[in-house]
């Protein structure tokens, strides 16, 4: 290997070393400055002298093949790499902000805070894993808040990619990971299942939460594969005040058995939003963990997490969409919206991890709110939910997979617009009202959903539909 | 530069045109021939005239075992590769017979080596399925990436500083970086007899400059190319395992 020559002022490929800012057990961060690009840029070099790690090598050969493929406001942005035969290195922009490592100190964080960091996680992590990674290291110093906001995900050394070779896997067949967030799952060796990040991401959201790690501290295998059948104790029983919605969402991602967890990321971004529609189970009441004859069933029981062949990254996001019905509950609705109802059906039936969640659109006066409606239009509010629920009820859905939300807006299909984008709805399903007085006056509803959503967008008409004018 | 890479044709016109044809598209500016141009399927004469050709103009091609065979009669095949062999022989001329005979049996190319088999002995024709074939083929070479076909399942072995290997199943149009620190074997996808459960043929694209292989596949007509093996008084098993790519 050749000596390094890294120092502050020296040239790597037109890149000028400014300031050594880390030094870590696998590689060495630099700020360094080019010509050719005026983002803050950061340099990662690894430690491959003799002696180091071997893993080092491979985690390092990992990053610069995942990197140059990622892409999005939730990674740094890959700018170049160095061959290993000269000096190898990886430039990268330098994301402002501080690592969530930085506020170990404050910690536990108020409950609002929590939920905006869990979000951001959430919706990160469903970035990254459309992009076909699973990061598989999940924790405080692996994440920075932008300025903006967005969660920046750092360091793919230990990723799985689904469509490059996993040197990881394939050259050390012993788990790699972080001691308080590895999953169960990766201790048993399985680096392909999306849902190990969930879990990750559910052990910090309780050690943000609580002040206390989900699995202590232990770094030894034996310690560690105690996850493997020992449940934490429930955040409730270490705060009196701990919010029961969070405890079930909390414990949800903790799940041992990760077909019990969230089937996506966007899955529990959605649930985060949305506290005031999770469905509250068992997980929320807990107050002690689970009685010694369970822990001893999981313990000896051979079954549990046996190996499964898993899809393919991609193809289990697919199989659990967040599929919006956007339903009119106007007079005269009521064929469209049993057609409505019949296409929804046959989506949801191919899907069984599939979210469907239902929305009504409470319109406001353009020009003011009258406030001595207030009353009135809670009441309206609530009737809706009532039949948007009703209009549910025969597709008998398990009520973790179902919710229903009222939209107040004035202007109907931007409101459904902006819900679709802001809780990353894959599939929108809507019906086209037949021509009406109240179309010529708004515009067509579909129209503008089906020709501006981001997502894939079904229009629904009734099976037979009178001529116009008659 | 772009460099596509075919092997496996074994006279399948349909196939190895529709390779060509997507091969112009994405932009491939040389072309580098794994072997095994005949056996198996029924226009061995167009397929070996086209080689001809495209060596004429530039490509690099290497012998595989049914091209050897048509000239050895001690090659060993299968029963039914022999009886297409043998119905080969009176379809190729004389100068085709010539050019299969002559072709090498390995090329070097800058940094990386062009096999049909694997390298270790590749006159031995030795199929490379798991890791412990790959590393025979991988020390046996200093090439950084070596090329071969044979197998006709596309598959990605690859060995780091410390000897250590692992094999990876490449997804069609997914690029993967061949990272220099590490040697590469890439066994390719037949363009004319595909045995991944896929019909669609099979190539690859290197892009030298990103270090880039990309496993691509193009779909044909494989009815017509059935036909002519049916036609032709082939055994029919080889015109019917082409639809199901096995």
């Amino acid at each position: 290997m050749v000596k390094s020559s890294l120092h502050v002022g020296a040239t790597i490929d037109g890149f000028r070393l400014e300031e050594r800012l880390h030094e870590g057990g696998m590689a060495t961060l630099w700020r360094v400055s080019s010509a050719d690009h005026a983002l803050p840029l950061l340099m990662k070099v690894p430690k491959l002298a003799e002696g180091e790690d071997p893993a080092a090598i491979v985690s390092f050969e990992m990053e610069q093949m995942i990197m140059p493929r990622l892409s999005g406001v939730h990674v740094p942005k890959f700018v170049a790499a160095g061959d290993f035969a000269v000096q190898p290195y990886i430039v990268m922009e330098q994301i402002p902000g501080k690592t969530l490592l930085q506020r170990l100190s404050e910690l536990p964080l108020p409950d609002a805070e929590i939920v905006g960091i869990g979000i951001e996680i959430a919706k990160a992590l469903d970035d990254l894993h459309r992009q076909h990674v699973i990061h598989l290291d999940v924790k405080p110093s692996n994440i920075i808040l932008r300025p903006s906001g967005e969660a920046v995900l750092l360091d793919f050394g230990l990723s799985h990619h689904d469509q490059l070779p996993d040197l990881m896997q394939e050259e050390f067949r012993v788990p790699f990971g972080t001691a308080p967030y590895i999953s169960p799952e990766q201790l048993l060796g399985i680096r392909d299942d999306p849902r190990s990040d969930l879990f990750a991401a559910g052990a910090l959201l309780y050690f943000f939460s609580t002040g206390r790690r989900p699995f202590g501290e232990s770094e030894t295998m034996g310690g560690m594969r105690r996850r493997l059948w020992r449940d934490p104790y429930p955040p409730r029983s270490l705060r009196p005040d701990y919010p029961p919605w969070l405890q079930e969402i909390v414990l949800r991602c903790l799940e041992i058995e990760p077909a019990w967890r969230y089937p996506t990321a966007a899955q529990l971004a959605f649930e985060l939003s949305h506290r005031d529609q999770v469905k509250l189970t068992k997980r929320s009441e807990r107050l002690k963990r689970d009685p010694l004859r369970t822990v001893l069933r999981r313990r000896f029981n051979k079954d549990l997490m046996k190996s499964i062949r898993r899809p393919a990254v991609a193809a289990h996001i697919s199989s659990a969409p967040i599929v919006a019905a956007a339903v009119d509950l106007a007079e005269g609705s009521s064929e469209l919206n049993d057609a409505l109802r019949a296409t929804t059906q046959a989506i949801l039936a191919t899907l069984p991890a599939a979210r469907l969640t239902c929305l009504n659109v409470l319109r406001l006066g353009r020009i003011v709110i009258d406030t001595t409606l207030d009353e009135e239009g809670h009441n309206k509010r609530i009737d809706r939910l009532v039949a948007l629920r009703h209009w549910a009820e025969p597709l008998k859905l398990e009520p973790h997979r179902f919710s229903a939300h009222i939209l107040e807006a004035v202007d109907p299909a931007n409101a459904i617009l902006e819900f679709v984008r802001a809780n990353h709805v894959d599939h929108i399903i809507v019906g086209a009202r037949k021509d009406s007085l109240l179309r010529d006056l708004l515009g067509s509803v579909s129209a503008k959903v089906a020709a501006e959503a981001r997502c894939t967008v079904t229009v629904v008409r009734p099976a037979r539909s009178e001529p116009a004018g008659e | 530069m772009l460099i596509g890479l075919f092997a496996d044709i074994h006279a399948n016109r349909q196939a190895f045109s529709a390779c060509l044809r997507e091969a112009r598209i994405i932009g491939v500016e040389r072309t580098v021939l794994l072997g095994d141009y005949v056996g198996y399927g029924a226009d061995p004469e167009w397929t070996v005239s086209t080689v001809i050709d495209l060596v004429g103009q530039g490509a690099m091609a290497v012998r595989g075992n049914h091209d050897n065979a048509v000239s050895d009669p001690r090659e060993q095949l299968n029963v039914e590769a022999e009886v297409v062999i043998e119905w080969t022989r009176g379809e190729l001329g004389a100068p085709e017979r010539r050019f299969l005979e002559e072709l090498p049996l390995t090329l070097a190319d800058d940094d990386r080596l062009y096999v049909h088999a694997e390298a270790s002995d590749p006159k031995r024709w030795r199929y490379v399925t798991c890791v412990e074939d790959a590393a025979r083929s991988l020390v046996a070479t200093p090439a950084h990436v070596t090329f071969c076909g044979h197998v006709h399942r596309p598959a990605l072995y690859t060995m780091s500083a410390t000897g250590k290997l692992t094999a990876f199943t490449p997804i069609t149009g997914a690029p993967i970086h061949l990272l220099p620190g590490r040697r590469w074997l890439a066994v390719l996808g037949s363009v004319g007899q595909p045995r991944d459960g896929n019909p669609a043929a099979s190539f690859a694209v290197l892009d030298t400059k990103r270090r880039q292989l990309t496993y691509c596949s193009a779909p044909y007509d494989v009815e017509a190319a059935a036909a002519r093996i049916r036609e032709s008084g082939l055994p029919p098993s080889l015109a019917d395992r082409l639809a199901l790519g096995k």
